[in-house]
Protein backbone atom coordinates (compact mmCIF):
# COMPACT_ATOMS: atom_id res chain seq x y z
CA UNK A 1 0.00 0.00 0.00
CA UNK A 2 1.53 3.28 -1.06
CA UNK A 3 1.48 5.88 1.62
CA UNK A 4 -0.35 8.91 0.30
CA UNK A 5 0.38 11.99 2.36
CA UNK A 6 -2.78 13.70 3.52
CA UNK A 7 -1.90 16.91 1.75
CA UNK A 8 -1.35 15.03 -1.52
CA UNK A 9 -4.73 13.42 -1.23
CA UNK A 10 -6.33 16.74 -0.50
CA UNK A 11 -4.59 18.29 -3.48
CA UNK A 12 -6.07 15.58 -5.69
CA UNK A 13 -9.50 16.14 -4.19
CA UNK A 14 -9.23 19.88 -4.72
CA UNK A 15 -8.18 19.39 -8.33
CA UNK A 16 -11.06 17.00 -8.90
CA UNK A 17 -13.51 19.36 -7.23
CA UNK A 18 -12.32 22.24 -9.42
CA UNK A 19 -12.50 20.11 -12.54
CA UNK A 20 -15.94 18.84 -11.67
CA UNK A 21 -17.22 22.33 -10.83
CA UNK A 22 -15.93 23.66 -14.14
CA UNK A 23 -17.28 20.71 -16.10
CA UNK A 24 -20.69 21.01 -14.50
CA UNK A 25 -20.71 24.76 -15.08
CA UNK A 26 -19.76 24.17 -18.71
CA UNK A 27 -22.57 21.78 -19.26
CA UNK A 28 -24.94 23.97 -17.26
CA UNK A 29 -24.69 26.47 -20.10
CA UNK A 30 -25.75 23.73 -22.47
CA UNK A 31 -28.39 22.40 -20.08
CA UNK A 32 -29.79 25.89 -19.60
CA UNK A 33 -30.44 26.20 -23.30
CA UNK A 34 -31.92 22.74 -23.59
CA UNK A 35 -34.14 23.26 -20.54
CA UNK A 36 -35.20 26.66 -21.82
CA UNK A 37 -36.05 25.16 -25.17
CA UNK A 38 -37.99 22.27 -23.69
CA UNK A 39 -39.97 24.52 -21.37
CA UNK A 40 -40.86 26.66 -24.38
CA UNK A 41 -41.76 23.76 -26.71
CA UNK A 42 -38.57 24.10 -28.71
CA UNK A 43 -35.73 21.67 -29.31
CA UNK A 44 -32.63 23.65 -28.33
CA UNK A 45 -29.07 23.24 -29.56
CA UNK A 46 -28.75 19.94 -31.40
CA UNK A 47 -26.33 20.67 -34.24
CA UNK A 48 -22.89 20.55 -32.63
CA UNK A 49 -22.15 16.91 -32.00
CA UNK A 50 -24.70 14.30 -30.96
CA UNK A 51 -27.65 16.08 -29.31
CA UNK A 52 -25.59 19.27 -29.49
CA UNK A 53 -23.29 18.03 -26.75
CA UNK A 54 -20.31 19.87 -28.23
CA UNK A 55 -22.16 23.17 -28.00
CA UNK A 56 -20.11 24.40 -24.99
CA UNK A 57 -16.96 23.84 -27.07
CA UNK A 58 -18.38 25.88 -29.91
CA UNK A 59 -19.33 28.60 -27.43
CA UNK A 60 -15.83 28.59 -25.98
CA UNK A 61 -14.27 28.93 -29.42
CA UNK A 62 -16.57 31.83 -30.14
CA UNK A 63 -15.78 33.50 -26.82
CA UNK A 64 -12.03 33.16 -27.24
CA UNK A 65 -11.94 34.43 -30.80
CA UNK A 66 -14.07 37.51 -30.25
CA UNK A 67 -12.53 40.94 -30.11
CA UNK A 68 -11.13 42.09 -26.79
CA UNK A 69 -12.61 45.48 -26.15
CA UNK A 70 -11.56 48.01 -23.54
CA UNK A 71 -13.84 51.02 -23.19
CA UNK A 72 -12.21 54.43 -23.29
CA UNK A 73 -11.50 55.85 -19.86
CA UNK A 74 -11.79 52.46 -18.22
CA UNK A 75 -9.42 51.41 -15.52
CA UNK A 76 -7.72 48.65 -17.43
CA UNK A 77 -6.33 46.69 -14.51
CA UNK A 78 -9.62 46.68 -12.62
CA UNK A 79 -11.47 45.93 -15.83
CA UNK A 80 -9.52 42.69 -16.17
CA UNK A 81 -9.54 42.01 -12.45
CA UNK A 82 -13.36 42.06 -12.17
CA UNK A 83 -14.18 38.86 -14.06
CA UNK A 84 -11.14 37.14 -12.55
CA UNK A 85 -12.39 37.92 -9.06
CA UNK A 86 -15.91 36.77 -9.90
CA UNK A 87 -14.58 33.46 -11.18
CA UNK A 88 -12.09 33.05 -8.33
CA UNK A 89 -14.62 33.52 -5.57
CA UNK A 90 -17.11 31.27 -7.32
CA UNK A 91 -14.60 28.45 -7.44
CA UNK A 92 -13.16 28.97 -3.97
CA UNK A 93 -16.37 28.29 -2.13
CA UNK A 94 -16.56 24.75 -3.46
CA UNK A 95 -13.48 23.78 -1.41
CA UNK A 96 -15.32 23.13 1.84
CA UNK A 97 -18.30 21.24 0.49
CA UNK A 98 -18.26 17.60 1.56
CA UNK A 99 -18.86 15.69 -1.65
CA UNK A 100 -18.74 12.35 0.05
CA UNK A 101 -18.15 10.46 3.25
CA UNK A 102 -14.93 8.65 4.09
CA UNK A 103 -13.07 6.36 1.72
CA UNK A 104 -10.93 3.75 3.49
CA UNK A 105 -7.93 2.02 1.94
CA UNK A 106 -6.09 -0.15 4.40
CA UNK A 107 -5.28 2.02 7.37
CA UNK A 108 -5.79 5.30 5.54
CA UNK A 109 -9.11 7.00 5.32
CA UNK A 110 -9.82 10.07 3.29
CA UNK A 111 -12.54 12.66 3.27
CA UNK A 112 -14.04 13.39 -0.11
CA UNK A 113 -13.80 17.07 0.63
CA UNK A 114 -11.31 19.76 -0.34
CA UNK A 115 -10.66 21.14 3.12
CA UNK A 116 -12.35 19.90 6.26
CA UNK A 117 -12.59 22.94 8.48
CA UNK A 118 -14.88 23.57 11.39
CA UNK A 119 -15.88 26.95 9.95
CA UNK A 120 -17.05 25.59 6.59
CA UNK A 121 -20.26 27.52 6.53
CA UNK A 122 -18.55 30.78 7.46
CA UNK A 123 -16.05 30.17 4.67
CA UNK A 124 -18.83 29.76 2.12
CA UNK A 125 -20.55 32.91 3.31
CA UNK A 126 -17.35 34.90 3.42
CA UNK A 127 -16.32 33.91 -0.07
CA UNK A 128 -19.79 34.33 -1.52
CA UNK A 129 -20.05 37.83 -0.10
CA UNK A 130 -16.68 38.63 -1.68
CA UNK A 131 -18.18 37.55 -4.98
CA UNK A 132 -20.10 40.78 -5.27
CA UNK A 133 -16.76 42.61 -5.58
CA UNK A 134 -16.24 40.96 -8.94
CA UNK A 135 -19.46 42.45 -10.24
CA UNK A 136 -18.93 45.74 -8.42
CA UNK A 137 -15.41 46.25 -9.75
CA UNK A 138 -16.44 45.19 -13.24
CA UNK A 139 -19.30 47.67 -13.28
CA UNK A 140 -17.16 50.45 -11.86
CA UNK A 141 -14.17 49.88 -14.13
CA UNK A 142 -16.33 49.91 -17.26
CA UNK A 143 -16.72 53.70 -17.03
CA UNK A 144 -20.34 53.30 -18.06
CA UNK A 145 -23.31 54.63 -16.14
CA UNK A 146 -25.49 51.65 -16.95
CA UNK A 147 -22.83 49.20 -15.86
CA UNK A 148 -22.38 51.14 -12.65
CA UNK A 149 -26.12 51.09 -11.99
CA UNK A 150 -26.17 47.35 -12.55
CA UNK A 151 -23.23 46.88 -10.23
CA UNK A 152 -24.86 48.99 -7.52
CA UNK A 153 -28.02 47.00 -7.85
CA UNK A 154 -26.05 43.80 -7.53
CA UNK A 155 -24.27 45.05 -4.46
CA UNK A 156 -27.35 46.26 -2.62
CA UNK A 157 -29.29 43.16 -3.60
CA UNK A 158 -26.58 40.80 -2.43
CA UNK A 159 -26.16 42.63 0.87
CA UNK A 160 -29.91 42.64 1.52
CA UNK A 161 -30.39 38.99 0.77
CA UNK A 162 -27.25 37.86 2.52
CA UNK A 163 -28.84 39.05 5.78
CA UNK A 164 -31.93 36.91 5.39
CA UNK A 165 -29.83 34.03 4.14
CA UNK A 166 -27.52 34.14 7.12
CA UNK A 167 -30.42 34.33 9.54
CA UNK A 168 -32.25 31.43 7.94
CA UNK A 169 -29.03 29.50 8.36
CA UNK A 170 -28.73 30.38 12.02
CA UNK A 171 -31.76 28.22 12.70
CA UNK A 172 -29.92 25.27 11.18
CA UNK A 173 -26.82 26.07 13.18
CA UNK A 174 -28.90 26.22 16.38
CA UNK A 175 -29.90 22.62 15.78
CA UNK A 176 -26.54 21.33 14.63
CA UNK A 177 -24.32 23.30 16.98
CA UNK A 178 -21.49 23.37 14.46
CA UNK A 179 -20.40 25.31 11.38
CA UNK A 180 -18.66 22.35 9.79
CA UNK A 181 -20.55 21.27 6.70
CA UNK A 182 -19.33 17.74 7.19
CA UNK A 183 -20.68 17.63 10.73
CA UNK A 184 -24.01 19.05 9.61
CA UNK A 185 -24.23 16.34 6.96
CA UNK A 186 -23.36 13.54 9.36
CA UNK A 187 -25.94 14.76 11.86
CA UNK A 188 -28.60 14.24 9.22
CA UNK A 189 -27.80 10.56 8.97
CA UNK A 190 -29.31 9.01 12.07
CA UNK A 191 -29.38 5.23 11.45
CA UNK A 192 -32.95 4.09 10.82
CA UNK A 193 -34.26 7.64 10.60
CA UNK A 194 -33.37 8.65 7.11
CA UNK A 195 -36.30 11.05 6.85
CA UNK A 196 -34.72 13.38 9.39
CA UNK A 197 -33.04 15.64 6.91
CA UNK A 198 -33.03 19.29 7.83
CA UNK A 199 -35.70 20.11 5.26
CA UNK A 200 -38.19 18.29 7.50
CA UNK A 201 -37.19 20.33 10.53
CA UNK A 202 -36.62 23.61 8.73
CA UNK A 203 -39.11 23.98 5.86
CA UNK A 204 -39.51 27.72 6.36
CA UNK A 205 -35.78 28.23 6.71
CA UNK A 206 -35.22 26.28 3.53
CA UNK A 207 -37.64 28.42 1.53
CA UNK A 208 -35.97 31.59 2.77
CA UNK A 209 -32.56 30.13 1.99
CA UNK A 210 -33.71 29.08 -1.48
CA UNK A 211 -35.08 32.51 -2.33
CA UNK A 212 -31.91 34.16 -1.06
CA UNK A 213 -29.78 31.71 -3.03
CA UNK A 214 -31.56 32.84 -6.17
CA UNK A 215 -30.82 36.43 -5.28
CA UNK A 216 -27.20 35.69 -4.37
CA UNK A 217 -26.50 33.96 -7.66
CA UNK A 218 -28.25 36.80 -9.54
CA UNK A 219 -30.67 34.40 -11.16
CA UNK A 220 -34.13 35.20 -12.38
CA UNK A 221 -36.41 36.42 -10.82
CA UNK A 222 -33.64 38.35 -9.03
CA UNK A 223 -31.35 39.08 -11.98
CA UNK A 224 -31.69 42.82 -11.62
CA UNK A 225 -27.95 43.49 -12.17
CA UNK A 226 -28.33 42.50 -15.81
CA UNK A 227 -31.73 43.87 -16.67
CA UNK A 228 -31.32 44.57 -20.36
CA UNK A 229 -34.56 46.51 -20.67
CA UNK A 230 -33.37 49.09 -18.17
CA UNK A 231 -29.59 48.84 -18.12
CA UNK A 232 -28.62 47.94 -21.69
CA UNK A 233 -26.76 44.87 -20.47
CA UNK A 234 -26.14 45.54 -16.81
CA UNK A 235 -22.79 45.30 -15.09
CA UNK A 236 -21.24 43.45 -18.04
CA UNK A 237 -22.41 45.84 -20.77
CA UNK A 238 -18.87 46.78 -21.75
CA UNK A 239 -17.44 43.30 -21.53
CA UNK A 240 -16.61 41.24 -24.55
CA UNK A 241 -14.99 37.94 -25.46
CA UNK A 242 -13.81 35.67 -22.66
CA UNK A 243 -14.07 38.36 -19.97
CA UNK A 244 -17.79 38.33 -20.50
CA UNK A 245 -17.55 34.56 -20.70
CA UNK A 246 -15.96 34.43 -17.26
CA UNK A 247 -18.78 36.50 -15.77
CA UNK A 248 -21.44 34.27 -17.28
CA UNK A 249 -19.46 31.21 -16.35
CA UNK A 250 -18.99 32.36 -12.76
CA UNK A 251 -22.77 32.56 -12.50
CA UNK A 252 -23.03 28.87 -13.37
CA UNK A 253 -20.29 27.92 -10.94
CA UNK A 254 -22.20 29.91 -8.32
CA UNK A 255 -25.35 28.00 -9.13
CA UNK A 256 -23.47 24.75 -8.73
CA UNK A 257 -22.07 25.83 -5.37
CA UNK A 258 -25.42 27.14 -4.16
CA UNK A 259 -27.08 23.86 -5.17
CA UNK A 260 -24.38 21.92 -3.38
CA UNK A 261 -24.74 24.01 -0.22
CA UNK A 262 -28.50 23.59 -0.23
CA UNK A 263 -28.20 19.85 -0.76
CA UNK A 264 -25.74 19.60 2.10
CA UNK A 265 -27.57 21.85 4.54
CA UNK A 266 -31.14 20.77 3.98
CA UNK A 267 -31.20 17.57 1.93
CA UNK A 268 -28.81 15.39 3.82
CA UNK A 269 -25.73 15.88 1.65
CA UNK A 270 -24.22 12.54 0.80
CA UNK A 271 -26.71 10.60 2.88
CA UNK A 272 -29.34 8.58 1.11
CA UNK A 273 -32.26 6.53 2.38
CA UNK A 274 -31.53 3.05 3.75
CA UNK A 275 -27.75 3.47 3.55
CA UNK A 276 -27.14 1.74 6.88
CA UNK A 277 -29.53 -1.08 6.03
CA UNK A 278 -27.67 -1.56 2.75
CA UNK A 279 -24.31 -1.60 4.50
CA UNK A 280 -25.44 -4.06 7.15
CA UNK A 281 -27.02 -6.27 4.52
CA UNK A 282 -23.80 -6.32 2.49
CA UNK A 283 -21.73 -7.13 5.53
CA UNK A 284 -23.97 -9.78 7.02
CA UNK A 285 -25.47 -11.65 4.08
CA UNK A 286 -22.97 -10.96 1.27
CA UNK A 287 -19.82 -11.38 3.40
CA UNK A 288 -18.37 -8.01 2.48
CA UNK A 289 -15.74 -6.41 4.62
CA UNK A 290 -17.04 -3.48 6.58
CA UNK A 291 -14.54 -1.10 4.97
CA UNK A 292 -15.41 -1.99 1.37
CA UNK A 293 -19.14 -1.89 2.15
CA UNK A 294 -18.59 1.56 3.64
CA UNK A 295 -16.62 2.60 0.56
CA UNK A 296 -19.49 1.52 -1.68
CA UNK A 297 -21.88 3.52 0.47
CA UNK A 298 -19.57 6.52 0.15
CA UNK A 299 -19.45 6.30 -3.63
CA UNK A 300 -23.22 5.87 -3.84
CA UNK A 301 -23.62 8.77 -1.45
CA UNK A 302 -21.46 10.99 -3.66
CA UNK A 303 -23.55 10.04 -6.66
CA UNK A 304 -26.66 10.78 -4.62
CA UNK A 305 -25.33 14.19 -3.67
CA UNK A 306 -24.68 14.98 -7.31
CA UNK A 307 -28.20 13.84 -8.17
CA UNK A 308 -29.51 16.32 -5.59
CA UNK A 309 -27.23 19.04 -6.97
CA UNK A 310 -28.41 18.41 -10.52
CA UNK A 311 -32.01 18.51 -9.36
CA UNK A 312 -31.34 21.92 -7.81
CA UNK A 313 -29.56 23.18 -10.91
CA UNK A 314 -32.55 22.09 -12.94
CA UNK A 315 -34.80 23.89 -10.50
CA UNK A 316 -32.77 27.07 -10.94
CA UNK A 317 -33.30 26.84 -14.68
CA UNK A 318 -36.92 25.83 -14.37
CA UNK A 319 -37.63 28.94 -12.30
CA UNK A 320 -35.64 31.14 -14.64
CA UNK A 321 -37.78 30.18 -17.62
CA UNK A 322 -41.02 30.47 -15.67
CA UNK A 323 -40.92 33.68 -13.69
CA UNK A 324 -40.47 37.24 -14.85
CA UNK A 325 -38.03 39.59 -13.19
CA UNK A 326 -38.99 41.54 -10.06
CA UNK A 327 -39.15 45.27 -10.08
CA UNK A 328 -36.31 46.68 -8.04
CA UNK A 329 -38.45 48.17 -5.28
CA UNK A 330 -40.41 44.92 -5.06
CA UNK A 331 -37.14 43.07 -4.73
CA UNK A 332 -36.01 45.29 -1.89
CA UNK A 333 -39.37 45.12 -0.16
CA UNK A 334 -39.38 41.35 -0.37
CA UNK A 335 -35.91 41.15 1.09
CA UNK A 336 -36.22 43.63 3.93
CA UNK A 337 -39.85 43.52 4.98
CA UNK A 338 -40.70 39.87 4.35
CA UNK A 339 -37.70 37.59 4.27
CA UNK A 340 -35.72 39.10 7.14
CA UNK A 341 -38.70 39.18 9.58
CA UNK A 342 -39.60 35.66 8.48
CA UNK A 343 -36.04 34.54 9.13
CA UNK A 344 -36.12 36.12 12.59
CA UNK A 345 -39.43 34.41 13.25
CA UNK A 346 -37.91 31.14 12.12
CA UNK A 347 -35.05 31.59 14.56
CA UNK A 348 -37.49 32.24 17.42
CA UNK A 349 -39.62 29.29 16.39
CA UNK A 350 -36.62 26.97 16.19
CA UNK A 351 -35.37 28.23 19.52
CA UNK A 352 -38.75 27.57 21.10
CA UNK A 353 -38.98 24.10 19.61
CA UNK A 354 -35.49 23.26 20.81
CA UNK A 355 -36.28 24.67 24.24
CA UNK A 356 -39.36 22.50 24.59
CA UNK A 357 -37.57 19.50 23.17
CA UNK A 358 -39.71 19.04 20.06
CA UNK A 359 -36.68 18.95 17.78
CA UNK A 360 -33.10 18.35 18.56
CA UNK B 1 -72.81 45.90 -24.30
CA UNK B 2 -71.75 42.32 -24.14
CA UNK B 3 -70.53 40.89 -27.42
CA UNK B 4 -69.32 37.50 -26.27
CA UNK B 5 -69.58 35.51 -23.09
CA UNK B 6 -65.83 35.15 -22.95
CA UNK B 7 -65.38 38.45 -21.20
CA UNK B 8 -63.79 38.11 -17.79
CA UNK B 9 -65.06 40.33 -15.06
CA UNK B 10 -62.12 41.90 -13.31
CA UNK B 11 -62.32 43.41 -9.89
CA UNK B 12 -59.52 45.04 -8.05
CA UNK B 13 -59.91 43.40 -4.72
CA UNK B 14 -57.18 43.49 -2.11
CA UNK B 15 -55.03 40.40 -2.51
CA UNK B 16 -55.54 37.49 -0.18
CA UNK B 17 -52.71 36.19 1.94
CA UNK B 18 -52.05 33.32 -0.47
CA UNK B 19 -51.79 35.76 -3.33
CA UNK B 20 -49.51 38.06 -1.41
CA UNK B 21 -47.24 35.18 -0.46
CA UNK B 22 -46.33 34.72 -4.17
CA UNK B 23 -45.54 31.08 -3.65
CA UNK B 24 -48.85 29.45 -4.73
CA UNK B 25 -48.81 31.45 -7.95
CA UNK B 26 -45.17 30.55 -8.47
CA UNK B 27 -45.91 26.85 -8.06
CA UNK B 28 -48.80 27.16 -10.49
CA UNK B 29 -46.48 28.75 -13.01
CA UNK B 30 -43.85 26.08 -12.43
CA UNK B 31 -46.39 23.34 -13.01
CA UNK B 32 -47.43 24.96 -16.28
CA UNK B 33 -43.88 25.14 -17.57
CA UNK B 34 -43.22 21.60 -16.39
CA UNK B 35 -46.16 20.39 -18.45
CA UNK B 36 -44.64 22.11 -21.45
CA UNK B 37 -41.35 20.35 -20.75
CA UNK B 38 -42.95 17.03 -21.64
CA UNK B 39 -45.13 18.29 -24.47
CA UNK B 40 -44.52 17.38 -28.07
CA UNK B 41 -42.28 19.99 -29.66
CA UNK B 42 -43.62 22.08 -32.49
CA UNK B 43 -40.19 22.32 -34.10
CA UNK B 44 -39.60 20.94 -37.58
CA UNK B 45 -35.88 20.17 -37.98
CA UNK B 46 -35.68 21.82 -41.35
CA UNK B 47 -32.95 20.30 -43.46
CA UNK B 48 -33.85 16.78 -42.37
CA UNK B 49 -37.59 17.25 -42.10
CA UNK B 50 -39.68 19.45 -44.31
CA UNK B 51 -43.11 20.75 -43.68
CA UNK B 52 -45.68 19.07 -45.95
CA UNK B 53 -47.09 21.42 -48.54
CA UNK B 54 -50.76 22.18 -48.63
CA UNK B 55 -52.48 20.35 -51.50
CA UNK B 56 -53.42 23.68 -53.03
CA UNK B 57 -49.97 25.21 -52.63
CA UNK B 58 -48.89 27.28 -55.64
CA UNK B 59 -45.17 27.11 -56.14
CA UNK B 60 -42.71 27.52 -58.96
CA UNK B 61 -44.15 27.72 -62.46
CA UNK B 62 -43.60 25.08 -65.10
CA UNK B 63 -44.37 25.16 -68.81
CA UNK B 64 -45.78 21.77 -69.63
CA UNK B 65 -45.20 19.63 -72.65
CA UNK B 66 -47.83 17.41 -74.13
CA UNK B 67 -47.76 13.64 -74.15
CA UNK B 68 -45.51 13.65 -77.22
CA UNK B 69 -43.01 16.01 -75.65
CA UNK B 70 -44.08 19.11 -77.57
CA UNK B 71 -44.40 22.45 -75.89
CA UNK B 72 -48.01 23.23 -75.22
CA UNK B 73 -47.64 27.00 -75.05
CA UNK B 74 -48.84 28.90 -78.11
CA UNK B 75 -47.77 32.32 -76.85
CA UNK B 76 -51.33 33.61 -76.88
CA UNK B 77 -50.46 36.04 -74.11
CA UNK B 78 -53.55 35.39 -72.01
CA UNK B 79 -51.39 34.56 -69.00
CA UNK B 80 -49.54 37.84 -69.34
CA UNK B 81 -52.85 39.67 -69.57
CA UNK B 82 -54.23 37.84 -66.57
CA UNK B 83 -51.14 38.46 -64.50
CA UNK B 84 -51.94 41.19 -61.94
CA UNK B 85 -48.27 41.72 -61.19
CA UNK B 86 -47.26 41.94 -64.85
CA UNK B 87 -44.52 39.44 -64.28
CA UNK B 88 -44.88 37.52 -67.54
CA UNK B 89 -43.43 38.63 -70.85
CA UNK B 90 -43.19 36.62 -74.02
CA UNK B 91 -42.24 36.89 -77.66
CA UNK B 92 -44.27 34.83 -80.09
CA UNK B 93 -42.83 33.16 -83.14
CA UNK B 94 -44.04 30.97 -86.01
CA UNK B 95 -43.25 27.29 -86.10
CA UNK B 96 -41.06 26.35 -89.05
CA UNK B 97 -41.27 23.24 -91.09
CA UNK B 98 -39.64 20.32 -89.35
CA UNK B 99 -40.34 21.70 -85.89
CA UNK B 100 -43.66 19.90 -85.55
CA UNK B 101 -42.21 17.61 -82.94
CA UNK B 102 -41.12 20.58 -80.86
CA UNK B 103 -44.18 22.79 -80.70
CA UNK B 104 -47.76 21.70 -80.59
CA UNK B 105 -49.31 24.61 -82.51
CA UNK B 106 -48.19 26.79 -85.38
CA UNK B 107 -47.41 29.62 -83.01
CA UNK B 108 -45.06 29.20 -80.12
CA UNK B 109 -43.16 31.24 -77.56
CA UNK B 110 -39.69 32.15 -78.76
CA UNK B 111 -38.98 33.53 -75.34
CA UNK B 112 -41.06 33.27 -72.22
CA UNK B 113 -39.94 35.02 -69.07
CA UNK B 114 -41.41 35.24 -65.61
CA UNK B 115 -39.97 37.73 -63.17
CA UNK B 116 -40.14 35.90 -59.85
CA UNK B 117 -39.53 39.13 -57.97
CA UNK B 118 -42.83 40.45 -59.30
CA UNK B 119 -44.78 37.22 -59.30
CA UNK B 120 -47.24 36.87 -56.44
CA UNK B 121 -48.03 33.22 -57.14
CA UNK B 122 -51.72 33.97 -57.46
CA UNK B 123 -52.26 31.28 -60.07
CA UNK B 124 -54.28 33.46 -62.43
CA UNK B 125 -51.93 32.58 -65.31
CA UNK B 126 -52.69 28.94 -64.72
CA UNK B 127 -56.42 29.66 -64.83
CA UNK B 128 -56.13 31.86 -67.90
CA UNK B 129 -54.16 29.41 -70.00
CA UNK B 130 -56.41 27.80 -72.65
CA UNK B 131 -53.78 25.22 -73.59
CA UNK B 132 -53.08 23.93 -70.09
CA UNK B 133 -49.47 24.91 -70.65
CA UNK B 134 -48.52 26.78 -67.49
CA UNK B 135 -48.84 25.31 -64.04
CA UNK B 136 -47.76 26.31 -60.57
CA UNK B 137 -46.19 23.24 -59.10
CA UNK B 138 -47.73 22.19 -55.78
CA UNK B 139 -44.46 20.86 -54.33
CA UNK B 140 -41.68 23.18 -55.38
CA UNK B 141 -40.89 26.69 -54.22
CA UNK B 142 -39.02 29.34 -56.16
CA UNK B 143 -35.54 28.99 -54.66
CA UNK B 144 -33.71 31.92 -53.12
CA UNK B 145 -31.01 33.61 -55.23
CA UNK B 146 -28.32 36.16 -54.65
CA UNK B 147 -28.64 38.26 -57.81
CA UNK B 148 -31.71 40.06 -59.07
CA UNK B 149 -31.28 38.91 -62.67
CA UNK B 150 -31.32 35.32 -61.51
CA UNK B 151 -34.96 35.75 -60.64
CA UNK B 152 -35.98 36.21 -64.24
CA UNK B 153 -36.84 32.72 -65.28
CA UNK B 154 -36.56 32.06 -69.00
CA UNK B 155 -37.66 29.08 -70.99
CA UNK B 156 -34.52 27.23 -70.02
CA UNK B 157 -35.75 27.01 -66.48
CA UNK B 158 -39.50 27.00 -67.03
CA UNK B 159 -40.09 24.41 -69.71
CA UNK B 160 -40.48 20.90 -68.50
CA UNK B 161 -37.37 18.91 -69.44
CA UNK B 162 -37.71 16.32 -72.11
CA UNK B 163 -35.83 13.63 -70.27
CA UNK B 164 -38.43 11.83 -68.15
CA UNK B 165 -36.01 11.35 -65.30
CA UNK B 166 -35.11 15.02 -65.17
CA UNK B 167 -38.77 15.84 -64.85
CA UNK B 168 -38.85 14.31 -61.43
CA UNK B 169 -35.78 16.31 -60.49
CA UNK B 170 -37.68 19.44 -61.35
CA UNK B 171 -40.46 18.37 -59.06
CA UNK B 172 -42.88 17.10 -61.67
CA UNK B 173 -43.58 13.71 -60.31
CA UNK B 174 -44.27 11.09 -62.92
CA UNK B 175 -45.09 7.57 -61.88
CA UNK B 176 -42.59 5.02 -63.22
CA UNK B 177 -45.18 3.76 -65.71
CA UNK B 178 -45.80 7.27 -67.01
CA UNK B 179 -42.07 7.89 -67.29
CA UNK B 180 -41.56 4.66 -69.22
CA UNK B 181 -44.46 5.40 -71.54
CA UNK B 182 -43.09 8.86 -72.18
CA UNK B 183 -39.61 7.47 -72.79
CA UNK B 184 -41.08 5.10 -75.37
CA UNK B 185 -42.90 7.91 -77.13
CA UNK B 186 -39.85 10.14 -77.13
CA UNK B 187 -37.57 7.41 -78.45
CA UNK B 188 -36.19 8.40 -81.82
CA UNK B 189 -37.41 11.98 -81.57
CA UNK B 190 -34.82 14.76 -81.29
CA UNK B 191 -35.18 16.72 -78.09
Amino acid sequence: MIEIPTLGWQAIVIFVVFAVSLLIATYSTYAERVVAAFLQDRVGPDRAGPYGLLQPLADAVKMFTKEEFFPGGASKALFVFGPCLAMLTALMSSAVIPFGNTLTFGNNSFFLQGIEVNIGMLWVFGVVSLGVYGIMIGGWASNNKFSLLGAIRAASQNISYELAMGMSLIAVLMMSGTLSLREITLQQSVPGEWAMWNIVKQPLGFIIFLVCAFAETNRTPFDLPECETELVGGYHTEYSSMKLGLYLFAEYVNIFVASAVMSVLYFGGFNFPFQYELRDWLVSSQDWELASAQNLITVLGTLGLFAKIFAFIFFFMWVRWTLPRFRYDQLMRLGWTILIPLAVFNILLTGGLILFGVIK
Amino acid sequence: MQLTNRAKKLEKKPMTLAERAYLPAIFQGLSITMRHFFMKKATIRYPEETRPFSPIFRGLHVLKRDEQGRERCTACGLCAVACPAEAITMVAGERKKGEENLYREEKYAVSYEINMLRCIFCGLCEEACPKAAIYLQPDKMAPPRYERDEFIYGKDRLVEPVDPDKRSVRGIQLTPEQADALRGKLAGQPA
